[in-house]
């Protein structure tokens, strides 16, 4: 692949999308560098699929531009992985981890592919990798959420992409699920240099790993560090109405403040809010 | 037309629509239109192989028809409902071939259990329809606010008390006792028609169960008179009646659901096709 | 052991030439139906493979009427009811039935006339039964190469599919942003199965062609884990039983009720249905737990 000529690998110019009627996203601007681990933070409805939908190329944009690499997305775009927030599948879809992850090399082509020790090795580590080797022969039907997710991003990554799009991977899983899986992406993605975008409603999880910060609400975005943007007025700004941020034991909490309150780090300190 | 020889037909034509509304109402709520069209195609193969044996063909009829929809019933319960109920529909389709093929007079037997029979009643079996028709009638009756409630709200009835399994079974039951007894006059392939047409634009014209099935009833009826007149004037087969003017009544219904909401001047773009 | 022989296998099947055809043919197309079953019930699209069926019956009747060789029909009314289909979005069974069932009735009436009318002016004896249940032992000698390169060409289809038709029913959205044209690639599969279903029709009838598409393919679903084994496993369950119906059909010719043999079709049906069940006497089986209505994670229109 050619080396990027802005040293961006995604960007979004001042994007608008309008769907019945309604404007989902306004004015949305946010670059993603190579190597970068960026969560896609927001409470629900607020536009985040939207947003990954755009990414993804699934989802015309009204105003502004996507650019990938600098240029336009092109249809077929091996460079950005996916890994959808569910799959469609039944018990007995008769599709094994094997298989699945075997489909992240050429799944989209026609045609038939015949079977190569190479390729197979190649499942075998990534399989290793994620931790899913153990049950690569078993229908993935039968797998439960975290493990139909481990498969997925190894479905994903073995097409060695260069920026990879989660959509709520956090979402079903539960505590220790959760800590697992950011965990292998972190490591996966900084040993391969892979960015990655994962949205999610709760940003707490991923706090030890994130490098920025893209937090949606109400179809607006504001970008940076976490520093930066989870501040109470950067997100009273974006929520439209007053919130607070409570950070306790390093862990942030986002909440509505009642009408008329002073939405700044001193006002909570002087509530007694530890910090 | 009216003569003595046609008030058999006149009859036994009026207990199939009753019947057929009042399942119908049932099996487009529950979305069933699938196991409605299987059903009586077990009646065809108990009344080809009553026949053979000379036996009264009502014993066949219910015989295989309630065989039939305990096929349906136990096989969805481990398997893809839509495998089981295809695979039961052909099963019962098959060994109504093999007692066709058997029997010598075979042609208009097979023909008119399949397509339907203006004269398909002799005056022996207007009562056996009657009475058991009837009976299925007062069954969903007695049944219908349990059966509306796990129709259409089945976690509800769950935590009330009705058991949704036991509903199933007892509704497929009760449709395989009525409609088998309806397959000498409209036919196994049609019957399913006569069920879901009339019920279909009951619904589109109106929310209320108790009307709507009521509706259900008085539509199955015109279709049900309409088509006995019809093939008895043109020697046309009846179930070619019932097919279509069943499709008629549910364009009908559909056009009156677009027609009635420009009226109300909303954009309603809940008017699919789909029901 | 010959003289076991002659007990399974009644004397001249071997030297049949009607025979010889019911195999070649039967076996081309019993494969072709199995593995574009297996895609069909992976996809949730059973009901969707019952009504081209049923749409076929009206094609073949239709043919029948106006003297022509009923695959065309079941062919015609088949694809047209495909694309009609994919035209206006129901390739999924879901929220689709009442439609699609209506259709359905009003199609089988018209099969009903055509036939009804059909036998009004032809003088073949048993063209309805041959419609509507098959029969694989009159087959026109004429029509057989049409209905190998057809079957070949639906296999092929369904072959070179394959990997799509998977990616998209792992995740519709996710075939989407790898760019797979996925509403062209199922239109592309509906027609595939509309022909095999016309094939499936050919040989044991336009209402038990069913049988042949999904009976297999469920069953294999259940015994095979990944899609080549389960392609595999239905071929030759669906070439199994299409032998040894051809066989029982032929030995039943001296069975009683004399004369006259027994459908070939009901035997095809019988030995899929049975294959099916005693797939579930299978210990330590998984059970299987129910799989709802398909919920699709598809922002797609169409999956």
């Amino acid at each position: 692949m050619t080396a990027p000529i802005t040293g961006e690998l995604l960007r979004l110019d001042g994007v608008g999308v309008r769907l019945g009627g309604r404007e989902i996203l306004r004015d949305v601007s946010l670059t993603i560098r190579p190597g970068e681990f960026t969560g896609l933070i927001g409470p629900n409805g607020a536009g985040k699929t939207t947003l990954l939908r755009i990414m993804l190329g699934l989802q015309d944009v009204t105003r502004g531009s996507v650019l990938i690499d600098g240029a336009p997305r092109a249809p077929r775009d091996a460079s950005i992985g996916y890994v959808p927030q569910k799959l469609g599948i039944e018990p007995d879809t008769p599709l094994r981890v094997r298989d699945v992850v075997a489909l992240g090399f050429d799944g989209h082509k026609l045609g038939i592919r015949l079977p190569s020790r190479a390729r197979r090795e190649r499942v075998d580590d990534m399989l290793t990798a994620v931790g899913a080797r153990r049950f690569a022969d078993a229908r993935i039907g039968e797998l439960s959420g975290g493990e139909q997710q481990r498969v997925m991003i190894a479905h994903a990554l073995i097409g060695r992409p260069r920026l990879l799009l989660l959509d709520e991977p956090l979402a079903n899983l539960d505590i220790s699920s959760e800590q697992g899986i950011v965990s292998v992406l972190a490591r996966l993605a900084r040993a391969e240099g892979i960015a990655v975008l994962l949205s999610a409603h709760d940003m707490n999880p991923l706090m030890p790993v994130m490098d920025r910060i893209v937090y949606v609400a109400a179809g607006r975005v504001a970008t940076g560090t976490t520093e930066e943007v989870v501040q109470p007025e950067v997100l009273s700004r974006l929520y439209g109405q007053h919130v607070d941020v409570i950070r306790v034991h390093g862990r942030v909490l986002v909440v509505a403040a009642p009408e008329g309150t002073d939405v700044s780090e001193d006002a909570a300190a002087d509530a007694g809010v530890a910090g | 037309m009216f003569s003595s020889f046609m008030l058999n037909t006149w009859v036994a034509g009026t207990a199939v629509a009753v019947i057929a509304g009042v399942a119908g109402f049932f099996a487009v709520l529950r979305g069933s239109t699938f196991a409605a069209h299987a059903i009586p195609n077990g009646a065809f193969a108990g009344a080809a192989g009553a026949t053979l044996l000379g036996l009264n063909p009502f014993a066949g009829l219910a015989a295989f028809s309630v065989a039939g929809a305990l096929g349906i019933a136990a096989l969805s319960r481990r398997a893809r409902s839509d495998v089981a109920t295809a695979l039961t529909f052909v099963m019962m389709l098959g060994v109504g071939a093999l007692f066709v093929s058997w029997s010598t007079q075979y042609a208009q037997e097979a023909y008119s259990l399949l397509f339907g029979e203006v004269f398909g009643v002799s005056a022996g079996e207007v009562l056996p329809i009657v009475v058991l028709g009837g009976v299925s009638v007062v069954a969903i009756v007695v049944m219908f606010r349990p059966l509306l409630l796990s129709s259409a709200l089945p976690e509800v009835a769950e935590a009330r008390g009705v058991p949704p399994r036991r509903m199933e079974l007892a509704f497929l039951l009760v449709m395989a006792l009525a409609t088998s007894m309806t397959v000498p006059v409209v036919g196994a392939l049609l019957m399913f028609s006569l069920m879901i047409g009339p019920a279909a634009a009951a619904r589109s014209l109106t929310a209320r169960p108790g009307l709507a099935m009521t509706l259900s009833v008085l539509i199955a009826l015109v279709t049900v008179w309409a088509a006995i007149a019809a093939s008895y004037q043109s020697n046309w087969p009846l179930g070619f009646f019932v097919g279509v003017i069943g499709a008629a009544f549910f364009l009908s219904g559909k056009a009156w659901t677009l027609v009635a909401a420009r009226a109300r001047g909303k954009s309603e773009n809940t008017v699919r096709l789909a029901a | 052991m010959s003289t076991v022989l002659r007990y399974v296998v009644e004397p001249g099947f071997f030297g049949s030439g009607p025979v010889h055809i019911a195999l070649a043919v039967g076996t081309v197309i019993a494969v072709t139906s199995a593995v574009a079953g297996v895609f069909t019930v992976t996809r949730g699209q059973s009901f969707a493979g019952h009504s081209l069926a049923d749409i076929a019956t009206t094609g073949g009747s239709g043919a029948f009427l106006i003297g022509i060789n009923q695959f065309w029909g079941y062919l015609a009314f088949g694809a047209g009811a495909a694309a009609f289909m994919e035209m206006i979005g129901i390739q999924r069974r879901r929220g689709r039935d009442v439609a699609t069932g209506v259709v359905l009735g009003a199609a089988l009436g018209l099969a009903a006339l055509f036939l009804y009318l059909g036998t009004q002016y032809s003088t073949t004896t048993g063209a309805s039964f041959t419609i509507l249940f098959g029969s694989m032992f009159v087959l026109t000698p004429s029509t057989v190469p049409v209905l190998i390169t057809s079957a070949l060409i639906a296999l092929a289809t369904v072959v070179v599919l394959a990997r799509v038709l998977l990616l998209t029913a792992l995740s519709p959205d996710l075939a989407a942003a790898r760019g797979v044209p996925v509403r062209a690639v199922g239109a592309a599969y509906l027609m595939a199965l509309a022909v095999s279903v016309s094939l499936a029709a050919v040989i044991i009838g336009a209402v038990l062609s069913t049988a042949l598409l999904i009976g297999p393919a469920a069953t294999a679903l259940r015994l095979a884990k990944g899609p080549v084994q389960a392609a595999a496993v239905a071929a030759a369950i669906g070439v199994a039983a299409t032998w040894l119906g051809i066989l029982l059909a032929y030995d039943s010719y001296y069975w009683p009720p004399a004369g006259r043999g027994w459908p070939v079709s009901f035997f095809v049906v019988t030995l899929i249905t049975g294959g099916y069940l005693v797939s579930y006497l299978r210990p330590g089986g998984r059970p299987v737990e129910v799989p709802t209505e398909p919920e699709h994670a598809c922002s797609v229109a169409l999956c």
